[in-house]
């Protein structure tokens, strides 16, 4: 028997719909598959990993808290994918961002106003945008590709924050641990009154209406889908390819970098060696499950959450290692970009003899 | 001192050669598999693993190399039958990769490892000098220079080059000529998986013989980005591997002569030198234009 793939006449909205509910579906067959060969109960385990976070109150709290970095990262990716802009190095602006953001309250801990928090934000959006401008504008410049350039920033900007951490801002009095001296309260992101919930959500939830609606609604959204299609078209309705490389990068390193001094300054409070579980990283596949789409973003942001904190959760219940968690993260990936094949293909199992007349549509 | 650097030079080098030489070949296809990374990590955990249960360093070796091409498998499964991103799918496969690894490694976190025995070749290897660094490394290093021989007779000296260069120059013509485009690729997508997982096993068995998490440590990007700088010729790979291997080790030496730099500074040197040398390429237009497989990356769909 063999596959053969058939291009649909147009690509399928069923499918477009279908194929992440799809994918998600084939993530936990498999994940059971990992927990049964480990030697657990599969239906305990997916119950622990993927359902029992979202029925506490504080486990929910503690997802949102996961979600929100990962939403707002990847919906400024997405700007940059549906352009096709590989901007992979979201990790490295998310660090930068927050070294960024820091520098005010490290370097200045007695300035403490109600203009202090707005800057830090401000800072690190920009300090974010500045580093993915770079591998932007050695691709418009010296048509360098963006995706090493990218990646290899990320490994810099991390040694960046650990040469910070150890060296210069370390805390004078902090008994020679690699941290900085915690923020002021001034220089601290604040939980919504009557919630657990950092402002991060809402601003987050803001932000990707926002997005929604300039790729929906605005000339700039149009320019980004054609350009990602059809640069040619794109070319001829006037629009510029490299403004468009430099703008996608500025606008995923400015969301990354506020992501990332929103999170050391509302759950951290302090910069450490280490400042991100991998969020850049995995911030890609919740752009990609969610198909590019802002409010698509939101619901795979959620789903990416509930990843580590159900691998936590495994790990706690039942003694299979965290690690368990980037092993789905992975597949889930995979599987999502193997079930886009079927919005523009229809799948065909040809058998030994094929011809076109013994064949099964999926 | 001199002989000191140059060996680690070598041991620094030697990865980056064998899972650039892989890759290359997988490029000259047509097909850009972004997940070098991945499937290098997951044969550095799978030599260290099957090494550290047997005893045998050989076998270790041999488990790296299926480890890897069963990664690439699945890639190639991907992008050559379900058609899809390469990039991203890459990508997919490098987070995969990671994950597995350290899911697989847990268990053998501060074990201390088996080292790849060096080969004494006599007589050779007493000769002062010359004797430990051209005969007296382990034969992975030997490997990677035959392998790096062996790609560039296959490529420009045999038949079978010539169908893998013009698959990936111009598949829709290879493919009216009767050529399988999707089994030639997926043939030099398991070659480059066996090259990483190689690569991989170098690392964890013979380059710092343990297992640490994420060991590889972007080397597999690195790799990429030598294809880039060796304007896919093998020949060049190995210039570049070595200049990296001596950029990587300056970290290790500028400690010994105590030199007031922050080691981060020095540690981030190779990334920033990657950087540095794809925007020299690049630049180039000429050079680039010549070489680039002119179906690279670019997706294909047999027409029956």
């Amino acid at each position: 028997m063999r596959v053969e793939l058939v291009k649909r006449k147009e690509h399928s909205r069923k499918m477009a719909l279908l194929s992440p509910l799809i994918a998600v579906g084939l993530t936990a067959i498999a994940a059971g598959f990992i927990f049964s060969i480990s030697g657990h109960n599969p239906l305990f385990g997916l119950y622990k990993f993927f359902i029992e976070p979202l029925t506490q109150e504080w486990s929910l709290n503690a997802t949102i808290a996961k979600a929100t970095p990962l939403i707002l990262i990847a919906c400024g990716l997405s700007v940059c994918y549906l352009s096709n802009n590989w901007n992979i190095g979201a990790e490295g602006q998310f660090v930068v961002g927050a070294l960024f953001g820091s520098a005010l309250p490290i370097l200045m801990p007695d300035f403490e106003s109600a203009a202090t928090l707005p800057l830090m934000m401000a800072f690190g959006a920009i300090g974010g945008a500045l580093w993915a401008l770079i591998p932007a504008l050695l691709k418009t410049r010296f048509n360098t590709n963006e995706i090493l350039t990218s990646l290899m920033l990320v490994y810099v900007a991390s040694l960046l924050l650990d040469y910070l951490v150890r060296g210069p801002w370390r805390d004078p009095g902090g008994y020679n641990f690699p941290e900085s001296a915690l923020f002021s309260d001034a220089a601290t992101l604040s939980t919504v009154p009557g919630t657990s919930l950092s402002y991060a959500a809402p601003i987050t939830l803001i932000v990707a209406v926002v997005l929604a609606v300039v790729l929906g609604k605005t000339i700039k959204g149009f320019e980004i889908r054609v350009m990602g299609e059809s640069p040619r078209a794109g070319s001829f309705a006037g629009f510029s390819a490299k403004k468009l490389t430099l703008f996608s990068f500025a606008i995923a390193g400015g969301l990354a970098g506020l992501a990332g001094t929103m999170e050391v300054s509302g759950a951290l409070n302090q910069l450490l060696p280490t400042i991100s579980p991998g969020y850049g990283f995995t911030a890609i596949i919740v752009a990609f499950l969610g198909r590019l789409n802002p409010f698509g973003i939101i619901v795979a942001g959620f789903v990416l959450a509930l990843s580590y904190i159900g691998g936590e959760a495994v790990q706690s219940a039942m003694g299979v290692s965290n690690k368990i968690a980037s092993v789905i993260q992975g597949l889930l990936l995979f599987f999502v970009l193997a079930c886009d094949t079927l919005i523009l293909y229809r799948i065909r199992f040809v058998g030994r003899r094929g011809s076109a007349g013994e064949v099964s549509h999926v | 001192m001199f002989e000191a650097v140059l060996l680690t030079v070598i041991t620094a080098a030697t990865p980056l050669l064998i899972a650039a030489i892989g890759e290359l070949v997988v490029e000259r296809s047509g097909v850009l598999n972004l997940g070098v990374e991945g499937m290098m990590i997951m044969g550095a955990v799978v030599g260290f693993a099957v090494a550290n249960q047997t005893g045998s360093g050989t076998l270790g070796v041999f488990a790296a190399i299926a480890a890897g091409m069963a990664m690439s498998a699945l890639f190639g499964f991907l992008v050559l039958v379900l058609v899809t991103n390469q990039v991203a799918t890459g990508l997919a496969l490098t987070i995969l990769g990671v994950g597995f690894s350290g899911l697989i490694g847990e268990a053998f976190i501060g074990i201390p490892g088996l080292k790849l025995p060096d080969l004494y070749i006599p007589v050779l290897s007493d000769i002062p000098f010359f004797g430990p660094v051209f005969f007296q490394q382990d034969a992975l290093v030997y490997v990677s220079f035959a392998l790096v021989i062996a790609v560039a007779y296959f490529l420009f000296r045999t038949r079978l080059g010539l169908v893998l260069r013009s698959v990936g120059d111009n598949h829709v013509s290879a493919h009216a000529l009767g050529y399988s485009v999707i089994r030639i690729r997926f043939a030099a997508v398991l070659f480059g998986g066996a090259c990483a997982g190689l690569a991989g096993a170098y690392m964890s068995l013979a380059y710092t013989p343990q297992w640490v998490e994420n060991m590889t440590a972007g080397r597999g990007w690195i790799a990429l980005a030598l294809v880039v700088f060796s304007s896919w010729l093998p020949l060049r790979v190995v210039i570049g591997a070595y200049l990296f291997g001596a950029v990587s080790v300056l970290n290790l030496h500028a400690q010994a002569v105590e030199l007031d730099i922050p080691s981060q500074l020095l540690s981030s040197l190779p990334y920033l030198a990657t950087i540095l040398v794809l925007v020299l390429i690049s630049a180039n237009r000429r050079l680039t234009l010549v070489n680039t497989p002119a179906c690279l990356g670019k997706p294909f769909v047999p027409d029956r």
